[in-house]
């Protein structure tokens, strides 16, 4: 046995999967059951009491899923993963366990809208206060600091235009307030940009975009980077503290490094209960295997149609970090080397009517509220994703009304371009 | 040995080889941590020893329990300690008055002293340090899997459904020794912070 360490692809494929030891079956199967049987009574209460290694019930884990978590926090390079029904799901867990009511979060004004909607709605019900800063101005997260704030969330390729976010100097932000930093890498995936590399914490994905990759199931991840001390101040209390649930357990002192993702399973998903169907999980898994094929696929068709667009008569602007002359193009070379990701926006001359009216004509590009798919979407976020913000809100988060969201897929870029010229040329 | 990051083939090496295992601050209350991991390695076939003064003439899992480690009555090869690090050196200066001396002496997850694994080493003990053996045998089993746990090897062959009782086969290709790297790093900097 020697200790190496294969490639991304290598991982891609193999983490987390072996053949089943039942039949030999060499694909991950599908373990549709929502319930397994206990050896003996002892065996059932050294599950329950989390003192064994199994399974239970789907809702707190399943064999199937168990391959996917694995897989993400190898490919992530953390030491354990969770997977959940969707993205959004993977934040209420992963918050869960960090704020008690009356607690605050940071987050990056540039997020997916459904993100910005969830934060300032739906976790306002549960007492949680998001305090958004500007990824632009990392003295702005500095400041939104209080003795209440528990987490710091931004996104790595942020949403909607694609811009590139300084991690590691949000992560020292992070690091001297004493709170974990969370990245979703749901635009970027590992392939791309490893947070945890950067000084990540906590990463989350929406597993529906690039990682599935095929636009067929949604389900979310959470992926501990084992690198986050829950134990000091108190300030944690749903990992550093005996849980009444399991018998005055504490998380942190039994697991360790994997401490926090075992909580987002006992506490967050068994009590909240949004679990990923199996059936799901093995479709991402199925997409997860080509993610490197596909993500640099993704990456040189974005590029060329950025350039394309950059240079039409009809285009006012493009907001693409791959294109040299971008604002983000600096933290893009540091980043993502490999590419600068497959969604970014562009604005017409034409404005709001313009995009409206390219949306219309578009024949390969799909029109829907979806990204990371092999097929190149289309969206016109101030209408849609974004639709909920005031137009301040909007244009801060960068989806203005004159703004056209793209999410290039794997088709050939020749036919994309084409597809483009004929709706903006008419 | 680089006590920040072991490779995997250091840890395997430890748990196919050693069968003894005296556990020092066993506890027979069955939420510690010390409890689970006894009973698993119980059941995966090694030869466990409780070790506390205050639960002699009581038994864990039908093993009697023992005050301290010159009251074994057989070889050791290996010694977990369960103490907090700061009292992890008496229990070292005590396993080496031992004859024979243990091969191995493992402190749990959250315990480290690296003046004590320094005189370990002097004698040639092999040390493990913040670790849990329970977890690492789940690891490099792969049977932590099922709880999402990065494993961090890798398998194309057909193992058998993991069984109570059973030893588990711990020689898969690893993909990288020891911890993950970002891990590795957080807690050699709060190591050297305290």
């Amino acid at each position: 046995m020697s200790d190496r360490l294969p490639g991304f692809s290598t991982l891609a494929v193999h983490a987390g999967a072996q053949p089943d030891p039942t039949t030999g079956a060499r694909a991950t199967p599908i373990y549709q059951t929502t319930s397994f049987v206990f050896n003996d009574a002892d065996h059932a209460a050294s599950l329950f009491g989390l003192q064994a290694f199994g399974n239970i019930y789907t809702r707190i884990g399943n064999p199937t899923n168990a391959v996917l978590e694995e897989r993400v926090a190898a490919l992530e390079g953390g030491t354990a993963a969770l997977a959940v029904a969707s993205g959004h799901a993977a934040q209420v867990v992963v918050l869960q366990q960090l704020l008690q009511p009356g607690d605050e979060f940071i987050a990056a004004r540039k997020l997916y809208g459904g993100s910005i909607n969830q934060f300032t709605h739906a976790f306002k019900s549960f007492g949680w206060n998001v305090v958004w800063a500007d990824p632009d101005d990392i003295a702005s997260f500095e400041r939104a600091v209080t003795p209440r704030t528990k987490a710091i969330f931004i996104e790595s390729i942020a949403n909607p235009a694609g811009s590139i976010t300084d991690i590691e100097a949000i992560s020292t932000v992070a690091r001297k307030a004493g709170v974990p930093l969370i990245v979703d890498n749901t635009l970027a995936s590992p392939y791309l940009i490893r947070p945890i590399d950067h000084g990540a914490d906590i990463v989350v994905h929406s597993l529906t975009k690039f990682l599935g990759g095929h636009g067929n199931s949604l389900g979310g991840i959470i992926v501990d980077a084992g690198t986050f001390d829950w134990s000091t101040g108190g300030k944690y209390p749903m990992l550093s503290e005996p849980r009444p649930e399991y018998h005055g357990i504490r998380l942190q002192e039994t697991f360790g490094n994997f401490a926090f993702a075992i909580a987002c399973r006992v506490l967050g998903l068994r009590d909240l209960g949004p679990a990923l169907s199996p059936f799901n999980a093995f479709m991402i898994l199925t997409g997860i295997e080509t993610l490197p094929l596909r993500m640099q696929k993704h990456c040189d068709n974005a590029k060329a149609v950025a350039e394309f667009l950059a240079g039409h008569p009809a285009v006012a602007s493009v907001n693409y970090a791959g294109l040299a002359s971008d604002k983000y193009n600096q933290l893009a070379r540091k980043y993502a080397p490999k590419g600068a990701g497959a969604v970014f926006t562009f604005s017409l001359k034409g404005g709001y009517d313009a995009g409206v009216n390219l949306v219309s004509k578009l024949q390969l590009f799909s029109h829907l509220a979806n990204v990371g798919d092999t097929r190149s979407l289309v969206i016109h976020p101030a209408s849609t994703t974004h639709s909920q913000l005031d137009d301040a809100a909007k244009v801060k988060s960068g989806a203005g009304p004159d703004v056209v969201r793209l999410s290039i897929g794997i088709e050939d870029k020749e036919d994309l371009i084409a597809d483009l010229e004929q709706a903006l040329g008419a | 040995m680089n006590h920040d990051a072991y490779p995997d083939n250091y840890i395997r090496g430890i748990l196919n080889s050693v069968k003894s295992i005296a556990m020092v601050g066993a506890s027979p209350v069955n939420v510690r941590p010390s409890y689970f991991a006894f009973k698993y390695l119980a059941q995966r076939g090694y030869d466990m020893i409780p070790v506390n003064p205050g639960h002699v003439g009581k038994e864990l899992l039908g093993k009697p329990f023992v005050a301290s480690l010159s009251d074994i009555d057989r070889p050791i090869d290996m010694i977990d300690i369960f103490r907090n690090s700061s009292h992890i050196m008496p229990v070292v200066e005590e396993a080496l008055t031992l004859d024979p001396l243990p091969k191995v002496i493992w402190m749990q997850l959250g315990a480290r002293d690296d003046a004590a694994a320094a005189r370990a080493e002097s004698v040639g003990i092999k040390v493990v340090m913040n670790r849990c053996p329970k977890i690492e045998y789940g690891r490099l089993s792969s049977e932590i899997s099922w709880m999402g746990v990065n494993s961090r090897t890798l398998s194309s062959k057909r193992a058998p459904a993991p069984t109570q009782g059973m030893r588990l086969s711990l020689n898969r290709m690893s993909v990288g020794g020891g911890d993950t790297a970002a891990s590795d790093r957080a807690a050699k900097n709060k190591s050297e912070q305290s």
